[in-house]
């Protein structure tokens, strides 16, 4: 079933909707999944429209590309209520909530420059542990700096 | 008593009230063989002690109990008498080091160099110092120093006066503190207040602490006053540095405004915060404190490596 809101943009044939995205934050996910619109890829964004959960929100559609785990668990750093509705045939044929992981690897870079994860010659990937679920606060599990969501906003976007 | 057997000391995080506990009673029973003729509970057993920091205390008293103890030691005492000079990594001198010995103590300048050495190792490890974020066996033999000297730690005022943004030391210290209850005071030039995941956590455990930026306010109402040095190695800018420079001391004249048995401590090595004039003030605990570092280094090392049967006989025998 399609709501008023998601009828503002045209449906898609093949690809990905990320629905209840935080208004005014479809851009940046965009930009954190990496997607230019350089790619030759129809992407459809509202921004603002009307919501019964959020109040307002942000609609992407994107044809032609479906989105990894990595990915996914990006999105729920800045949109932890997203869904994301895979389209076949314009068919919604999954639908699935983001969650935030209890830890990230390897896709951040802890911003203590004393951090052993940023020794060059130790080869080391980041890990960060999830601190606080709602103001969207991690720590880095070397060396317990917090990275908060404007600082992951700034390194990611 | 066997809490910590064959288990890694990387941050103060991983101790409860109850384990520092078992740490200070390991740590007193340990004071009777600190000086004489000592132990053989290690007897057998290497320790490698690697430093890629300078050390006086923590290397030598770390040794000092090793030997007390019956036991070995190997180990290098600066990158540059190692293979990191010829461009080893952290992560394959403990994969190489960990089959000579069975425990590591490590002093690192990287913040997160002795959960990594942890993460790699068989063996124990023991964080000697990880830059300016932990060094938890200091924070253990200060608390275990202020139980000694006052015979309690709940109740206590204590005051923290200097470098609180850098000093490993502090960070370590007041989360140990946070498992007591205490009332804790921060004295610091504004550029050198603590980091904020360590106010973060503080509020989260519901600690309270106040900020001063002069100590004389409140130093009649302290108990125990910690000073650090200003940590100028760990500035990222010189300049930085040279502002806060000489900006706190500890003086003679202003010990006396503060109460006669309270006491005065300090990680050490002190430059210029403490002066010497305060060395022959009864307050000045801060080198019977190495002492007292010995005891709890001896203590911390035969929970982790002794025979479970030998530690349990040596305990009972001791009460």
């Amino acid at each position: 079933m399609t709501n008023s809101s998601e009828l503002k943009v045209k449906k898609i044939m093949n690809g990905t909707v990320i629905d209840h995205i935080p208004s005014g934050r479809a851009l940046d996910i965009l930009k954190m999944v990496k997607i230019t619109g350089r790619e030759g890829n129809v992407v459809l964004i509202a921004m603002n429209v009307e919501s019964r959960k959020l109040g307002r929100k942000d609609i992407i559609k994107i044809e032609n590309r479906y989105l990894l785990k990595d990915e996914l668990n990006l999105i729920a750093l800045i949109a932890p209520n997203a869904t994301i509705n895979i389209v076949k045939n314009y068919d919604v044929i999954e639908k699935v909530k983001v969650e935030l992981p209890e830890k990230f690897e390897g896709i951040l870079k802890c911003q203590n420059p004393s951090c052993i994860t940023n020794y060059e010659r130790e080869s080391l990937s980041s890990k960060f542990l999830v601190e606080d679920k709602v103001k969207l606060t991690l720590r880095c599990f070397y060396c317990d700096r917090l990275m908060l969501i404007s600082d992951i906003l700034k390194q990611l976007t | 008593m066997f809490n910590l057997h064959g288990k890694d000391v990387v941050s103060i995080l991983d101790f409860n009230r109850e384990l520092i506990e078992d740490v200070f009673n390991a740590a007193y029973i340990m004071e009777k063989y600190a000086r004489g003729v000592g132990l053989n509970l290690l007897k057998g057993k290497i320790m490698a002690t690697l430093f890629f920091e300078p050390s006086t205390r923590t290397r030598l008293s770390f040794e000092s109990a090793m030997y007390r103890l019956g036991g070995s030691v190997i180990g290098f005492t600066s990158a540059e008498a190692s293979s990191v000079a010829k461009g080893e990594t952290l992560s394959d001198t403990i994969k190489t080091v960990e089959n000579y010995c069975d425990c590591i103590v490590l002093r690192h300048p990287a913040e997160g160099a002795a959960k990594l050495a942890a993460e790699l190792a068989n063996v124990p490890v023991i964080n000697a110092g990880s830059g300016a974020q932990e060094h938890p066996t200091q924070a253990l033999l200060d608390i275990y120093t202020i139980k000694r000297e006052l015979g309690r730690v709940d109740g206590l005022e204590i005051g923290i006066v200097g470098d609180l943004k850098y000093g490993r030391t502090v960070h370590s210290l007041v989360y140990a503190l946070s498992l007591f209850n205490v009332n804790l005071s921060f004295v610091s030039p504004p550029g050198l207040r603590l980091r904020d995941e360590i106010e973060e956590d503080l509020r989260r455990k519901g600690i309270e602490f106040k900020y001063y930026e002069d100590i004389e306010k409140i130093i009649p109402n302290l108990d125990v006053i910690y000073v650090v040095r200003i940590q100028k190695e760990r500035f990222p800018d010189p300049a930085e540095y040279l502002r806060v420079k000489g900006s706190y001391k500890i003086t003679s004249s202003l010990i006396s405004k503060a109460k006669s048995n309270c006491i005065i401590l300090h990680p050490l090595p002190r430059v210029d915060e403490i002066s010497l004039d305060v060395d022959s003030r009864p307050q000045a605990k801060y080198f019977i404190q190495t002492y007292y570092g010995l005891c709890m280094r001896m203590g911390l090392l035969s929970m982790i490596l002794a025979n479970k049967e030998d530690l349990k006989q040596l305990f009972y025998s001791s009460k």
